[in-house]
């Protein structure tokens, strides 16, 4: 552990330019605990404003491929591109295979380019826990802009819609019918479909279906629909000009100021849950956990009332308890 | 869980990928991160591992030791706390030079327990 100060120092560093200090400030977001506590605390008053772009699809339809397509494109607009790629980690042995820079190849040792590789760790919204954290440490030391590519989803999860502003979603030709198109979750979240590997047969069919779902959304709700061939840069001008049009119109109809604030409220749900759980986790392992859970064995409780029994102490002992771990007093300056 | 990271890159040309890919799965079923670069020039084993922030380098050399010693070198200059260790077709006079800059090797015939048991040591697990 660093602690408060040491932390700050890195942010300070990293601030000025150092990349070795960026790395070492998404490593200590990933650690978690209270160094990433101080980290959030020490990136507050940083300036600098990113916008980021989401890239998730199912395994396989192109993501890393497309994310260093768009990061040659954006380049070539004199654009520095900063890309968080994530990737699963085991559940069983929390190792993890992360390969999605072997896609980035064209990118390695550009110092305009910031690449970082991260593990899931066994969060299931398709992200990382750090992975907003890790965008505000890029946010802070200027990056304008962040690609955040997800690990292969199935149709729910979407932690990329409320992290990002701007969300690609990446099907391929033949990937689906009408009824595909018109199901809930990965396909409400798109800003814009990208039909990768548009070479192969069933590009018209698959159009046709996704233009039909678009067509019975809300008239404020019309993703694009771009056509690419990521292995050979085909089709990624008019997705740089589709990102650019979302962007611009979210800007002035105040849908982007409007996502940025539910993202506030999802982040802050999703922290506070995480504090909860570690507050419930020392009470279950302490002699009232135990004692509840003895008398529950011996059914002299039943488990509804030792649960809501258990809340109230975990919560009367929280607001007892002063500059514990816990206490939000610590992570402000 | 180790959240310990390795950084796996090919510093030779060749294309063969089954010797690195068999060592990585290995290192993520005990529990490692394994960033895969694929082939990579010295300074682009540097700069990744400076961004990856990763605790160890593992460099697939096959056979160009020239090349391997210029990416142990640029890592010891840029990196000096960092360890690295390498594997492929490694002939006894590179294993000696290599050796001499302070990088553990593994020739054709190592054992995957070993290599294993290298990372975790090199890592600090053990």
């Amino acid at each position: 552990m660093a602690g408060h100060d040491a932390v700050a120092a890195l942010v300070a560093e990293a601030v000025g330019g150092s990349r070795s200090a960026l790395a070492r400030l998404i490593s200590t977001a990933e650690r978690g605990g209270d160094d990433a506590a101080a980290l959030e605390a020490a990136l507050l008053p940083c300036h600098g404003e990113s916008y980021s772009v989401g890239i998730t699809g199912a395994p396989g339809a192109g993501k890393s491929t497309l994310a260093s397509a768009l990061t040659t494109e954006l380049q070539a607009g004199g654009e520095r591109v900063a890309l968080l790629a994530v990737d699963p980690s085991s559940p069983l042995t929390r190792g993890a295979i992360l390969g999605d820079r072997v896609r980035l190849q064209p990118h390695l040792g550009n110092p305009d380019v910031f690449i970082r590789s991260m593990a899931s760790r066994g969060h299931l919204g398709g992200l990382a826990m750090a992975t907003c954290t890790a965008r505000r440490v890029l946010e802070a030391c200027g990056w304008p802009l962040v690609l955040i590519e997800t690990v292969g989803v199935g149709q729910a999860e979407l932690d990329v819609a409320g992290a990002t502003d701007t969300v690609l979603v990446v099907l391929n030709p033949g990937w689906g019918d009408e009824m595909q198109a018109n199901k809930a979750g990965l396909m409400e979240i798109a800003d814009i479909f990208v039909i990768n590997k548009a070479d192969r047969a069933g590009l018209e069919a698959t159009r046709r279906d996704l233009e039909a779902a678009i067509a019975a959304n809300a008239p404020a709700r019309r993703p694009a629909i771009v056509e690419t061939v990521a292995t050979e840069g085909t089709g990624l001008d008019a997705l740089r000009a589709a990102i650019a049009a979302h962007r611009e119109q979210a800007t002035a109809s105040g849908e982007l100021a409007q996502r940025r604030r539910a993202r506030a409220v999802t982040e802050l749900r999703d922290l506070a849950r995480a504090r909860l759980e570690l507050a419930l986790d020392g009470q279950l392992a302490g002699p009232a956990g135990e004692a509840l859970a003895g008398a529950v064995t011996r059914r002299e409780l039943d488990i509804d009332s030792a649960a809501r029994r258990l809340v109230a102490d975990l919560l009367n002992s929280d607001s007892q308890r002063g500059a514990s771990r816990g206490d939000p007093e610590q992570d402000t300056p | 869980m180790s959240g310990k990271r390795i950084l796996m890159a090919k510093t030779g040309l060749d294309g063969h990928w089954r010797g690195p890919t068999i060592v990585a799965r290995a290192l993520r079923d005990a529990g490692f991160e394994v960033i895969m670069i694929g082939m990579a020039r010295p300074e682009e084993v540097v700069q990744a591992s400076i961004d990856e922030d990763v605790d160890l380098v593992g460099l697939n050399i096959g056979g160009h030791v020239d090349v391997a010693v210029r990416a142990v070198n640029a890592l010891n200059d840029e990196r000096p706390d960092l360890p690295v260790f390498c594997g492929g077709v490694v002939p006894p006079h590179a294993k000696r030079r290599l050796e001499a800059l302070g990088v553990e090797v593994y020739p054709p015939g190592s054992q995957l327990p070993d290599i294993v048991g290298a990372a975790r040591r090199l890592t600090g697990l053990d």
